[in-house]
């Protein structure tokens, strides 16, 4: 099949970025990542520039790759990224337009590829149990109802890959924030620092320039694990309480 | 040069080594470790567990991932679990079990203490992890739960999901996240080794490139750990990422450690089969899969053919006419043989021309049987009498489904086919590399000062990992053995003041990179990267893959040596050095695996005989089963490289006291 | 009180004021209408005109009057501060933006509270000011007091088929707000549960719907019936 794609173009964050035309001969059977290595490797070899796009494992679980596929994060397909994205969903003669995740939390680094530490910085303001290696008493002491750890494992699914804040019109990164505080607060042993945790997290998320959440939904729907918009709900609860009620 | 290859495993019995040793290992007191700097490279599970855990323990860590945060790491792809011997399940499982199982799935090719060691810190990796906050699967009473594995009779593998190695990660990548946030270890993202400085004999530091700006910089400090993870996308088609390379530990090799068993690579029986040359990577079903997965192709070449030009569908083809080679070549272990010996049996099928896609490199794995018998049984149940074969082919589904939907969905994406109603194509591939860095007891190479951690080390699977190992080891090697050992080699350091980044072996291995770079990006040939690296992998699987015979390696090796001469005259690196360039990254990095192809090749002509994941074709027994020679290859092979002729071998012999050397039997 | 400011500033808490004035303005919406349904009484407007005169004397509803004043220029300026951030927050906007999974209210609440308060203005502009300057006649009923006689300014608007479409048009705006503000006030207050979010969902559609076509049926009823 011949694809006519329309990608965004950007030398580095501090030169404005345009679309570019591409012709591209594909076949079905492709991931959409190996199609845009084809087309990388027909621009190498007549001497262009490469297009830059971030991605690694390619079965859907490092969470690097990521690109707007037609106005939607990780392209059409429900619960899947854009490595799992496969050719069989376009047809012959399809123009495709390629973006970055948009945010200003996540400056664009070169064409596709954007730079998403501000999600590092999240976890690393409270997204974690403050337990030193040896300390840990028997696996088996705290007993963890099967509820709870199923539904702290549904949140604790979340890649890091920020669809969520790109699918989000706001540019929210509230689902990815929720997510890590509702799989440490819904065990035992992270309950602990709930507030703390809550606290900590929300200001770094607030301070890396990310917009308001207006409960669009947009995230659940477009996110590859399709993490639930509930961790939100619970996430401004806990907040409530760690910033309303704790002493 | 001789190298004395010390292997330093401690004296006395064997379930007391560890804890002894440990027990009277060098310490570093807390005043001093506030001053002594620590590099590691690599953010997997052992990466991340190592540098968080001596971040911990107060010493000045820093730590570097070419990635653009730690938790990309491939671990996070791992699937099935990680073992433990917690006998949580009571049936039998002790540290010696999981510590026999090891020895013997590894073909008896690893060191004994090590692997020992390994199991006796199994469980305290699952208490770690559980006080983490990783999400494992539990039983209604709150309490772990626990599945089996390949290769063994007990229960003790623990598991998140279908996403165990994400879990663990996550769990470390959290625990070294606390560390950056207290400013114990300074992250350093995208950041790729590109050599080891080695000063008076010590590994006291690496040039890195920043891939945001190509810039060379120099980090120094009292020792360098590397935690770099496995070299299967030397075959270019593996399970591995994209970006997984031998790069940091192929500079260390280039700067004196020793590559172990290089030859040792696991073929895992289950990934979803090539469907093109465009393809970049495979991706691997889960073991598991073959509890309940029947493996089979058609008996007769008319059918296979039929089935190839899609005449005939696979799931219309009468049992009758259908070879169920594994249960016919071992009825007592049938599709649940070991990953190396299920892979070889595919091959063989293929190699008869069975093989039943278009490029006849796939058989069927089928689980209509398993839908029917399971469908009966939850008739059963449901006190359905006399049920139709539709209601037994719901049921059945519903049960397959809760116990591998993930799996089948992912197929499907893949595919495109319905694997509830068509059997799967299943075709083996490069999974895991046993072999890598050579370390001793204390993980330490025989570079002063480099210890190498996880998949990049040689240590504990032998010739064959068993399944749920690889998450253990690397998380036992970071938080429960380096940042005891690494004491037995900064105890002597702490004299030694902050290690100048002006000392002339840094200025030289910057000049030797940038060299390496300029030379690669200014060759501006014809072929680009991928194109050699597809050669290179094609190469490496034909004749280094899943069988291999002398003739063939040194034809490979002839080969390699002219696509790395070619390589250097006719690559075409687009691009600057001084800038984001994903192209150049790759370019230093399949440089690297050609020559570690090569050594690869001259490991496994050496090694004549066949363990574990490396089968010589001339050592087998009549029916084709692996022929291992104890007598004379009972031993580690450790290699030096040397550019001007072939590598050197140096020979770490293995001492078995506590297990008797057997033949694996699965018939 | 640096902990409250800091509550209130952060993104959560700017939310929670979006909610509650929100929850609240809903509230006051229900009285009003239970007010404004009097006009439909066929008394010459006498029940209105006391009602009228009743919550603007009442020292306790003229109380709550000033809150309400206060609460809506609270969920306006929050909004609008909101609304500036969030387009902040993506300064490149995609060539291609996807709506599919997600409803138009949702996306444009700002532009539709921006109407709503050009028709609030209108509205004030319209009747409240009116009233306060004493531009209405007094009219006197039984023994009481005089009291204005906001009836006959409502029915004269109401005649007037410009004022009437633009108010039902308002109307519709008002119902898309509801209809994404009602249940989004509550998973912001945190309140997302399995066993409620039915309950919750057909309340604000219920509401997004009763209010909003409750309103727009007075001043068409007036239109082709007064």
């Amino acid at each position: 099949m011949k694809l006519t794609l329309k990608i965004w173009r950007q030398k580095n964050n501090s030169t404005p970025g345009k679309f570019e035309s591409y012709q591209v001969q594909a076949n079905e059977h492709m991931s959409f990542l190996e199609m845009l290595d084809v087309l990388n490797q027909d621009l190498i070899e007549s001497g262009k520039d490469p297009v830059a796009f971030e991605h690694d494992c390619r079965e859907g679980i490092c969470g690097a790759c990521g690109v707007v596929i037609d106005g939607q994060p990780h392209g059409l397909l429900k619960g899947t990224t854009t490595c799992q994205l496969h050719m069989r969903f376009f047809k012959d003669g399809d123009t495709v337009t390629i973006e970055p995740f948009r945010a200003q939390g996540f400056p664009v680094i070169k064409d596709l590829v954007v730079d998403r530490s501000s999600f590092d910085r999240i976890i690393q303001a409270g997204g974690f149990i403050s337990v030193n290696t040896g300390q840990a008493q028997d696996g088996n002491a705290i007993p963890v109802e099967k509820e709870d750890s199923d539904a702290s494992m549904d949140a604790a699914a979340c890649i890091g890959c920020g669809a969520c804040v790109a699918a989000c019109p706001n540019a929210s990164a509230m689902l990815f924030t929720s997510a890590k505080v509702s799989h440490l607060a819904l065990l035992p042993q992270g309950e602990v620092e709930n507030e703390k945790r809550v606290a900590n997290m929300v200001k770094q998320m607030d301070l890396e320039g990310f917009g308001n959440c207006s409960n669009t939904y947009a995230c659940e729907a477009e996110c590859p694990k399709e993490i639930s918009v509930e961790n939100i709900a619970r996430l401004n609860r806990l907040y409530f309480k760690s910033s309303l009620a704790s002493e | 040069m001789s190298i004395k290859l010390d292997s330093k495993v401690p004296e006395g019995e064997l379930s007391q080594k560890w804890m002894n040793y440990r027990s009277k290992m060098p310490l570093v007191a807390p005043n001093n470790k506030r001053r002594i700097e620590i590099i590691v490279v690599g953010t997997g599970l052992a990466g991340a567990s190592a540098a968080a855990t001596l971040g911990e323990l107060g010493y000045k860590v820093k730590c570097f991932t070419f990635h653009d945060s730690p938790r990309r790491a491939h671990s996070i792809a791992a699937q099935g679990g990680i073992n433990a011997a917690k006998n949580y399940q009571n049936d039998g499982d002790s540290v010696y079990r999981l510590f026999y199982d090891t020895i013997k799935g590894g073909d008896y090719r690893s060191r004994e203490a090590n692997v020992h060691r390994l199991a006796e810190v199994s469980t305290d990796i699952i208490d770690q992890c559980v006080a983490q906050g990783v999400p494992f699967a539990r039983e209604y009473g709150g309490l772990l739960a626990n599945r089996s594995f390949g290769g063994v009779q007990v229960s003790r593998t623990f598991y998140a999901r279908g996403q165990t190695g994400q879990q663990l990660l996550l769990g470390a990548y959290q625990a070294l996240s606390r560390q950056i946030a207290s400013g114990a270890v300074q992250m350093y993202n995208r950041h790729e080794m590109h050599d080891l400085v080695v000063i008076d004999g010590k590994a006291r530091g690496i040039i890195v490139r920043n891939l945001l700006t190509g810039k060379l910089e120099r980090f120094a400090a009292h020792c360098v750990v590397l935690a770099s993870g496995g070299y299967g996308n030397v075959y270019y088609l593996s399970t591995n990422a994209m970006g997984s390379n031998v790069s940091a530990s192929w500079r260390a090799v280039k700067r004196g450690a020793l590559m172990a068993n290089p030859c040792y690579t696991q073929i895992h029986p289950t990934c979803i089969p090539v469907s093109g040359d465009y393809q970049s990577k495979l991706t691997l079903m889960s073991e598991s899969l073959r509890n309940d997965g029947r493996v089979w192709v058609p008996k007769e070449m008319s059918d296979v053919e039929a089935i190839r030009n899609g005449s005939l569908r696979p799931e219309d083809l009468p049992e009758e006419k259908r070879d169920y080679y594994l249960e016919r070549r071992y009825p007592a272990f049938g599709n649940l043989v070991p990953r190396d010996v299920a892979s070889r049996a595919a091959k063989a099928a293929c190699d008869e021309g069975k093989g039943v896609n278009k490029s006849g490199l796939a058989v069927f794995l089928d689980f209509a049987d398993a839908i029917e018998r399971y469908g009966k049984s939850e008739a059963l149940k449901n006190g359905i009498k006399n049920p139709d074969k539709a209601t037994i082919t719901k049921l059945g589904e519903g049960v397959v489904e809760a116990k591998y939907g993930n799996l089948f969905e992912m197929y499907e994406k893949i595919t495109g086919e319905n694997p509830y109603k068509t059997p799967m194509m299943i075709y083996p591939a490069v999974h895991y590399t046993m072999g890598g860095l050579w370390v001793d007891y204390n993980l330490e190479t025989n570079v002063s000062g480099l210890f190498a951690l996880g998949e990049c080390n040689f240590s504990d699977h032998g010739a064959n990992r068993l399944g749920a190992s690889a998450l253990m080891q690397g998380l036992a090697d970071g938080y429960f053995v380096i940042p005891y050992t690494i004491g037995t080699f900064l105890s002597k350091e702490i004299r030694t003041p902050a290690i100048s980044t002006d000392h002339p072996a840094f200025a030289s291995a910057e000049n030797e990179t940038r060299a390496r770079l300029e030379k690669l990006i200014n060759i501006k040939g014809k072929q680009t990267v991928e194109a050699f690296h597809r050669k290179l992998g094609l190469i490496m699987w034909e004749y280094c893959g899943m069988s291999r015979n002398a003739e063939g390696l040194k034809k490979a090796k002839k080969l390699l040596q002219d696509l790395r001469a070619e390589y250097w005259s006719d690559v075409l690196v687009p691009g600057e050095i001084d800038e984001f360039n994903p192209e150049l990254d790759k370019a230093f990095r399949v440089a690297d695996f050609m020559e570690l192809g090569e050594m690869m090749v001259e490991d496994a002509l050496n090694r004549e005989e066949s363990c574990g994941g490396h089968f010589r074709e001339e050592y087998q027994t009549e029916d084709g089963e692996a022929l291992r020679r104890d007598d004379e290859f009972t031993y580690v092979a450790a290699w030096e490289w040397n550019d001007n002729t072939d590598s050197i071998l140096h020979k770490e012999p293995l001492v078995f006291e506590n297990v008797e050397l057997k033949t694996r039997s699965y018939k | 009180m640096s902990w409250f400011s800091q509550f209130l500033k952060s993104s959560i808490g700017k939310k929670l004021i979006m909610s509650l004035t929100g929850l609240f303005l809903v509230l006051f919406l229900v009285v009003h209408l239970s007010g404004n349904l009097q006009l439909l009484s066929d008394d010459g407007g006498e029940s209105f005109n006391m009602y009228t005169k009743f919550m603007t004397s009442n020292p306790l509803i003229k109380t709550i009057s000033y809150v309400t004043y206060f609460l809506i220029l609270l969920h306006t300026i929050q909004g609008i501060m909101i609304w500036r951030q969030n387009r902040g927050a993506r300064a490149s906007r995609y060539a291609v933006s996807s709506t599919k999974h997600t409803t138009f209210a949702s996306r444009n609440m700002g532009a539709l509270g921006t109407i709503i308060l050009i028709f609030l203005l209108l509205h004030m502009y319209q009747f409240w000011l009116q009233m306060k300057i004493d531009a209405t006649e007094m009219v006197v009923y039984g023994d009481y007091e005089p009291v204005k006689d906001l009836y006959a300014l409502v029915a004269v608007a109401f005649k007037q088929p410009l004022y009437v479409i633009i108010y039902v048009l308002s109307m519709i705006v008002i119902a898309f707000h509801l209809r994404h503000g009602f249940q989004s006030a509550f998973q912001t207050l945190g309140l997302n549960h399995i066993k409620y979010n039915g309950v919750i969902r057909f309340l604000g559609n219920a509401i997004a719907i009763l209010i909003p076509l409750g309103f727009a049926f007075i001043p068409v009823f007036f239109y082709l019936f007064r």
